[in-house]
């Protein structure tokens, strides 16, 4: 019996050693994995340890952390939660982690992102020390001009510092309340989510970056831009046409009036800019051909992923198109997409004497200290090539005039101020049920803005719906400008 | 005194008579050793979870002491020769899960620490007690169909309406008496294994020897087979219906096992086994609670929150823990369930890491070894395959509950013994220590030369007594049939 109890005992320790095998694999190999899998708590009840860092505006926090008596000892609150939800996102034990809570969690921790703590000493060395501040460029009263203009309206507001490419408002309506889902109770959070994205209006995404619109006539600046890049004055004539016969169609263009766009035969640039008018412009693209439409685009950014701390939708036209298609993108219809965030970044540049500069919410990272840790990740944006001169310095003017002459004089007066130097580009995008109403402008080389209102009724005009909101905006942030 | 003097007092006060070493001595110095680092785990504990637990820690230390001096002491009068290195190491994870069922009270609020420490008394007393009484296991023999007939009714008592507790965690296994929760099914390994030992020790040469032909194949008389087979076979259903899975898995292990040892004919593990999986492969797809199990086992992550917590969470835990460990105090027992009972094990894990792991699975392995070795001396054949299977169970046990914790097999719940908290399972393991010291103290005792005859206890006397008689009835019975595979077994005494 002693032989077979011999292998009896040998079955056993290859059983023994499967176990200690894999207990190994599970310790040395799978440890990471394991240790920071979205279902393990520990990381959860660590990460929620740390009294994070707030998300600062002006003076004011407007995500901070409060300690709790619970096992998560900070609970994650926002100070004016809707107005500025889509720019802090949430911070969620379910749902984990969005917007600048997410792209800024190591600096709002104070420490890399996926590091648990493994022993003892790394556990006390960093238990107690807070998170860093992040501070944001948004100006509070503009952001709050901006989300009672809109009012109930679903639409967007991107103001932007043409100087530095500090934006000083980003706002999207519909918008969410961020402090249900940043809850430490696991109902609460599911059932505010689940009553969020059911909701048809879809408050979760922020129109101001992350959804492209078909830009309408706004995208008339790049039509301009192009021509006067390629020689072109403001003073060249156009003929004057009722309908633009479109080369190689029957499907021809006419004017938004159904008639002309002045009492003349001709019609100069510059006041078919300041009309919009569409037979001028298509004709304009067709004549400068879809390369140099196409490549005029790209150097302001289309087709070009948008440098920002939070995502932004990429701004589409298509590369290749036929006659009837230049014609329809010169008028910002067919294929052209551009996000809200890309128009305000488009007139900034224009204000800026034709340099573009990189957009960014964030001023700077302090550690508790009041140390900087991160400045702001500005300068000039290359990445869609020309330097980051869409433009030369004679175009920029020479389209900054002409956005002036459309506000004082064309579709955009409703933006007038008096004593301000407002310009703007309106457009009004018919491709789906009701118009796209666009503003596109600045006031001065201190403000750009664009509004966008996808869904203003079926008599929206950009010039009706959007100028004055621009109006409304611009006024709030020229009077914080003169205050400084 | 010099120091070679002292040397020499030492090395004679570590010498038995004869002039080899004290079991007693050693098993002395290894229990004091298991007893410190109980109290000094215990410490740890309280310096990093709360500072005014180390007065915990020291009566539990005491506490612990007083019980291992008890048991020493009642081992060196009624099993002298015993095997020095059994109780040590089952004191030495009787304190580890002390130790850990306070660290999973501190974490999870339960007060279960206390109970554990009353539970370690009750139980080394009821070892020490066995061994005062039982003097030689050989005797058990005679009663094998009572364990057989035992051991079903404590497999059926959880369903017996009045003791009932009722269905816990999805399985009916408790039984509630006097205000306790006991889980019978514990005991029945014992009374199970001892069953088996004395069918096999007694029919090993039949069982060993094919006479009928079926098919391709040589197998015993049926009339041989059967009891043990329906006995076997009867116990799985009933563990099966009770939804205790690892506890059929086990028994089956240590059945085989035993029948494979008894005969020395791989066929019947292996045909066995055959059975055994083709039982597994209907069950999967018969019952609804197996498929549930060996789906979690092969994606548990399909389902972390739900059917899968349970695997997850020990996944978790072991992975955080990695290497070394969070430290003693530092995990988060709570988040993983029953981490006093069957989950002890990540609790070690995830504090004291895979090198902790590994030292408990070491300790186990050296358990298992003793058993294995206690086994291959014993006198006769049923102190064989008691000791044999009985250490099987042990191993079995260790295996499945660690195995699946750490996903190696599906996950049944199970205790590990020793550590887990609960008093049945540590009755049923320090009555497996009792039954392995009693048998291992007779074969050495043997070989020392001792006369059993010459000692003073009375449970030793009516145990010379049986001896005697059943001797006669030796004399006077039929030609004594030699076989097996060994020739020690010429060596034995004992008939069949």
């Amino acid at each position: 019996m002693n032989r077979s109890i011999g292998r009896v005992g040998a079955a056993l320790f290859v059983l023994f050693g499967a176990l200690f095998v894999n207990l190994n694999v599970i310790a040395l190999f799978q440890a990471d994995d394991l240790a920071t899998h979205p279902a393990n708590r520990r990381l959860i009840v660590q990460e929620y340890g740390i009294a994070r860092g707030p998300i600062v505006v002006g003076d004011e926090a407007i995500a901070s952390s409060t300690p709790t008596d619970g096992e998560l000892r900070y609970l994650r609150t926002y100070a004016a939660g809707p107005r500025y939800a889509h720019l802090t996102g949430y911070y969620s034990v379910v749902l984990q982690r969005s917007g600048l809570e997410a792209a800024f969690n190591e600096s709002l921790t104070g420490r890399p992102t996926e590091v648990v703590a493994q022993n003892l000493g790394e556990l006390l060395g960093s238990a107690n020390r807070p998170g860093n501040a992040v501070q944001l460029t948004i100006d509070a009263r503009i952001q709050e001009a901006a989300q009672s203009a809109l009012g109930d309206r679903e639409g967007a507001v991107v103001v932007i510092d043409p100087r530095s490419g500090a934006v000083l408002a980003s706002y999207a309506n519909p918008t969410y309340d961020p402090n249900p889902l940043s809850s430490h109770d696991r109902t609460q959070i599911r059932d505010a989510w689940d009553a969020l994205r059911d909701r048809e209006d879809r408050p979760l995404v922020d129109r101001a970056t992350r959804e492209v619109y078909p830009p309408g006539s706004t995208f008339k600046l790049i039509v301009a831009a192009a021509a006067l890049e390629a020689g072109m004055t403001p003073d060249a004539l156009f003929p004057d046409e009722v309908v633009y016969d479109v080369p190689q169609t029957t499907a021809d263009i006419g004017n938004f009036s159904g008639g002309a766009c002045s009492n003349n035969a001709d019609i100069s640039l510059q006041d078919a800019f300041a009309v919009s008018c569409n037979t001028v412009f298509a004709r304009l693209g067709v004549e400068l051909g879809d390369d140099d439409l196409v490549r005029q685009a790209e150097r302001f950014g289309f087709n070009r992923a948008i440098p920002y701390e939070l995502t932004v939708s990429d701004s589409v036209i298509p590369r290749e198109l036929d006659a009837p298609q230049t014609a329809q993108s010169a008028i910002g219809q067919r294929d052209v997409r551009a996000t809200p965030m890309h128009l305000a970044l488009i007139a900034a540049s224009v204000a800026n004497g034709g340099e573009l500069r990189r957009p960014h919410v964030v001023a700077n990272v302090r550690n508790p200290e009041g140390e900087l840790v991160l400045g702001p990740e500005d300068g000039r944006w290359t990445g869609a090539g020309g330097d980051g001169r869409p433009v030369s310095a004679r175009t920029a003017e020479q389209l900054r005039q002409m956005m002036i002459a459309a506000v004082n004089a064309g579709t955009g007066q409703a933006a007038r101020i008096d004593g301000v130097e407002v310009g703007g580009k309106t457009g009004t995008a018919q491709t789906g049920t009701t118009p796209v109403a666009w503003f596109a402008g600045f006031a001065g080389n201190e403000v750009a803005i664009a509004v966008m209102l996808p869904d203003g009724g079926e008599n929206a005009t950009g010039g009706a719906l959007a100028a004055p909101i621009a109006r409304e905006v611009l006024q709030v942030a020229v009077a914080r400008e003169a205050q400084r | 005194m010099t120091t070679r003097n002292r040397a020499a007092s030492e090395a004679s006060r570590n010498r038995a008579s004869d002039g080899t070493v004290n079991p007693r001595r050693i098993e002395a110095r290894l229990l004091a050793g298991a007893v410190v680092l109980t109290g000094l785990a215990g410490t740890l504990l309280g310096w990093s979870v709360a500072p005014d637990l180390p007065p915990a820690a020291i009566i539990t230390g005491v506490a612990l002491a007083v019980i291992a001096i008890v048991a020493h002491i009642t081992v060196r009068y009624a099993a002298p020769d015993a095997d020095p290195a059994l109780l040590p190491l089952a004191f030495l994870l009787n304190g580890l899960g002390l130790v850990f069922v306070r660290r999973v009270d501190l974490a999870a609020g339960t007060e279960l620490a206390a109970a554990q420490m009353v539970w370690t008394a009750v139980t080394v007393g009821a070892m020490c007690v066995a061994l005062l009484f039982v003097a030689s296991v050989r005797p058990l023999a005679r009663y094998q169909y009572t364990f057989g007939l035992a051991t079903i009714v404590l497999l059926v008592l959880p369903v017996v309406p009045l003791l009932s507790a009722g269905v816990i965690n999805g399985a009916q296994l408790w039984i509630d008496l006097f205000g306790l929760r006991f889980q019978p099914g514990e005991i029945a390994k014992l009374t199970g294994v001892l069953f088996l030992a004395g069918y096999l020790a007694r029919n090993r040469d039949v069982l060993s020897v094919a006479t009928q032909r079926v098919g391709p194949l040589l197998v015993p008389a049926a009339r041989h087979l059967a009891p043990v087979f329906v006995a076997a076979i009867g116990a799985m259903v009933i563990m099966a219906q009770l939804r205790d899975l690892g506890s059929a898995l086990l028994f089956f292990g240590t059945f085989m096992a035993m029948l494979y040892v008894a005969t020395g004919r791989l066929a019947y593990p292996a045909v066995g086994g055959a059975l055994f999986a083709v039982a597994c492969y209907l069950a999967y797809v018969f019952f609804t609670h197996v498929q549930v199990r060996v789906n979690i086992w092969i994606d548990p992550w399909a389902d972390v929150q739900g059917a899968s917590y349970q695997l997850a969470q020990s996944l978790f835990a072991l992975g955080t823990g990695g290497l070394t460990g969070t430290g003693l105090g530092l995990g988060r027992p709570q988040d993983v369930p029953f981490s006093a009972t069957d989950a002890i094990f990540v609790v070690i894990g995830e504090e004291l890491g895979l090198l902790g792991a590994t030292a408990v699975l070491v300790a186990f392995l050296l358990l298992v070894a003793r058993g294995l070795r206690i086994a291959q001396t014993a006198r006769d054949e049923f102190s064989t395959l008691l000791a044999l299977g009985l250490t099987v169970t042990f191993a079995f046990q260790t295996f499945v509950i660690v195995g699946g914790l750490t996903r190696l097999v599906p996950l049944t719940g199970i205790t590990l013994p020793f550590v887990s908290y609960g008093g049945s399972s540590l009755l049923a393991n320090y009555l497996i220590i009792g039954v392995l010291l009693r048998i291992s103290d007779e074969s050495r005792g043997a070989a020392r030369g001792r006369e059993p005859r010459g000692t003073s206890t009375p449970a030793r006397k009516r145990a010379v007594a049986r001896e005697e008689a059943a001797a006669k009835r030796r004399a006077l019975s039929t030609q004594r049939v030699t076989g097996g595979d060994d020739p020690q077994d010429d060596d034995w005494t004992d008939g069949p």
